[in-house]
């Protein structure tokens, strides 16, 4: 690697890092408008125009409060639950591919920090460590609820996480490859991966629900039954850190689901306008943004329009609906290619 | 047992169908009706910019008139206090002196008037009572204060200026219809 790489990804990582904070903060903002509007109200209008700096607000305020580690708490894991929540969630980020590729002064760059090989399966690894953090803030706070919350966030992952990866496994015998970039440029001219991998989509998406800890999967943290779960005893910017990662994990969720399925920064039509390289990675990028608002939105849109699952009918439906959903799915797109290759 | 409303619904645990069991048509109902809500008129109305709008009739802060020539009205007879459920009023009566016609309208006036603005519900009922036609409610919200004693208002307050221009308008309330009322002789409080 030369040294203009190595300055355009350093930049490069900075902007994603600051977009993802960026995105994350006014999800926040967006989730109480979308909240507000559908029960119609007006939600945050105060501070600021259209109150768009109440996030800021609210980052100060987290930032003021008191910060309490309970007597009986384990000092250390306190500490550490939040970070690793933190770190993980952003960690995500660098395997998405956020763009094409973009030339400048006659050298060409891609819009992806690394592009690994395995890209799927390191997204995998980074979620599953996100749990870590949840179970052992809950386990380190020495509160029954945060306990009660952990316990819930462990049994929910091994109910999930297992129809997820088995969804993903159609996806890879299509596409044929586990880099995130490969996938994408697959995808290029409506050659969408939902279209041939519905059923693997719908499984992946309710998965994603689970993963990110939203409703209609919002066991850990159920204010009502749990006064908030796994963050119980948090108070401050480490309660904020909590929040904000559930916030960064739905952004990089509706990444990778709309660079699996949704065609990445691919859009419609693009060959046929008939713009510059650097035009199309630009408009591809906004594109690629769009349809991650739109999952964002979806992620809202559900939460406040269903109610929490039981403990029960979490289990019923990883183990004995999306599990089975998820092995016909495999077999069929095995079959199909195994058939379709023969002949 | 007989049902008292045709309202009641019969619960039963009969197993859920194919299509209630894979919850999509039901999540994707919920949507549509969370979505149409989205766009939906906002009705609430911004506060401090906007205010809603009051009742002709509504009954707010109270006011002592005066008449036409800027005396008070007052007469200190103590119907409206002996009137208020809520003991809210109270005065003290005094005797006009010689050169102060313009000031008070009959030979006796309330030297010291005070309601607790803290006791009162804001009944009406000391409207109801004057024979002089000099307390009544407006549409004026009694502001929030501090101290409990800033909200027990005095005759600097309850009076209304003598400027014409600053008089307050009651005519929503005094109406003919409540006046030929008041004056009614079929009626217990004015026999």
């Amino acid at each position: 690697m030369d040294l203009t790489l190595y300055i355009y990804k350093t930049i490069f990582l900075f902007i994603i890092l600051l977009v993802t904070l960026v995105v994350a903060m006014y999800s926040t903002y967006g989730e109480r408008k979308v909240a507000a509007f559908m029960q119609d109200r007006r939600g945050p209008n105060r501070a600021g125009p259209f109150g768009l700096l109440q996030p800021i607000a609210d980052g100060v305020k987290m930032f003021m409060k008191e910060e309490i580690i309970p007597l009986s708490a384990n000092k250390k894991l306190f500490i550490l639950g939040p970070s690793i929540a933190m770190t993980t969630a952003m960690l995500t980020g660098v395997v998405i591919p956020w763009g094409g590729i973009i030339t400048i002064a006659g050298r060409e760059f891609s819009m992806q920090i690394a592009d690994l090989n395995i890209g799927i399966l390191y997204v995998f690894a980074m979620v599953s460590i996100g749990v870590y953090g949840i179970m052992i803030g809950g386990w380190a706070s020495n509160n029954k609820y945060a306990l009660l919350g952990s316990i819930r966030a462990a049994s929910q992952m091994i109910s999930y996480e297992l129809a997820m990866g088995l969804s993903i496994v159609g996806l890879i015998l299509t596409t044929g490859s586990l880099s995130l970039n490969e996938i994408v440029a697959q995808q290029h001219g409506m050659h969408w991966n939902v279209f041939y991998q519905p059923l693997g989509f719908l499984i992946f998406l309710v998965c994603a629900f689970a993963e990110t800890n939203r409703a209609p999967f919002d066991l850990p943290e159920c204010e009502t039954e749990l006064i908030g779960g796994y963050h119980t005893e948090y108070s401050s910017m480490k309660l904020g850190f909590y929040l904000f990662a559930e916030y960064i994990n739905m952004f990089i969720s509706s990444a990778v689901i709309a660079t699996l399925y949704f065609g990445g920064y691919n859009m419609p039509f693009i060959d046929q306008i008939g713009l510059s390289p650097n035009m199309v990675t630009l408009l591809g990028t906004f594109f690629f943004f769009m349809k991650i608002f739109f999952f964002i939105f979806l992620f809202m849109w559900i939460r406040w329009t269903l109610p929490r699952f039981r403990y029960d009918q979490l289990m019923n439906l990883g183990w004995k609906k999306l599990m089975p959903l998820a092995i016909f799915n495999i077999m069929a797109t095995g079959a199909y290619y195994y058939f379709t290759e023969l002949t | 047992m007989q049902a008292l409303t045709n309202r009641s619904k019969v619960v039963s645990d009969k197993k859920m169908t194919f299509m209630e069991r894979i919850y999509i048509p039901a999540i994707l109902k919920g949507m549509s009706i969370t979505i149409r809500h989205f766009f939906r008129k906002k009705i609430s109305i911004n506060y401090p910019e906007q205010t809603r709008e009051f009742s002709k009739v509504y009954r707010g802060q109270h006011v002592l008139k005066r008449d036409d020539e800027g005396r008070e009205r007052c007469t200190a007879c103590g119907l409206c206090a002996v009137a208020c459920p809520a003991e809210a009023i109270t005065m003290i009566a005094g005797e006009r002196k010689p050169g102060e016609e313009n000031l008070y309208r009959e030979e006796k006036y309330a030297e010291v008037y005070t309601i607790n603005m803290l006791r009162c519900i804001f009944c009406g009922d000391c409207e109801d009572a004057c024979p002089k036609e000099a307390i009544f409610l407006t549409d004026r919200i009694v502001v929030s204060q501090y101290e409990r004693s800033s909200f027990i208002y005095g005759k600097d307050i309850l009076v209304e200026p003598l400027d014409q221009s600053l008089r307050i308008d009651i005519s929503a309330r005094q109406t003919e219809k409540v006046l030929n009322f008041k004056q009614d002789k079929r009626f217990a409080h004015n026999k």
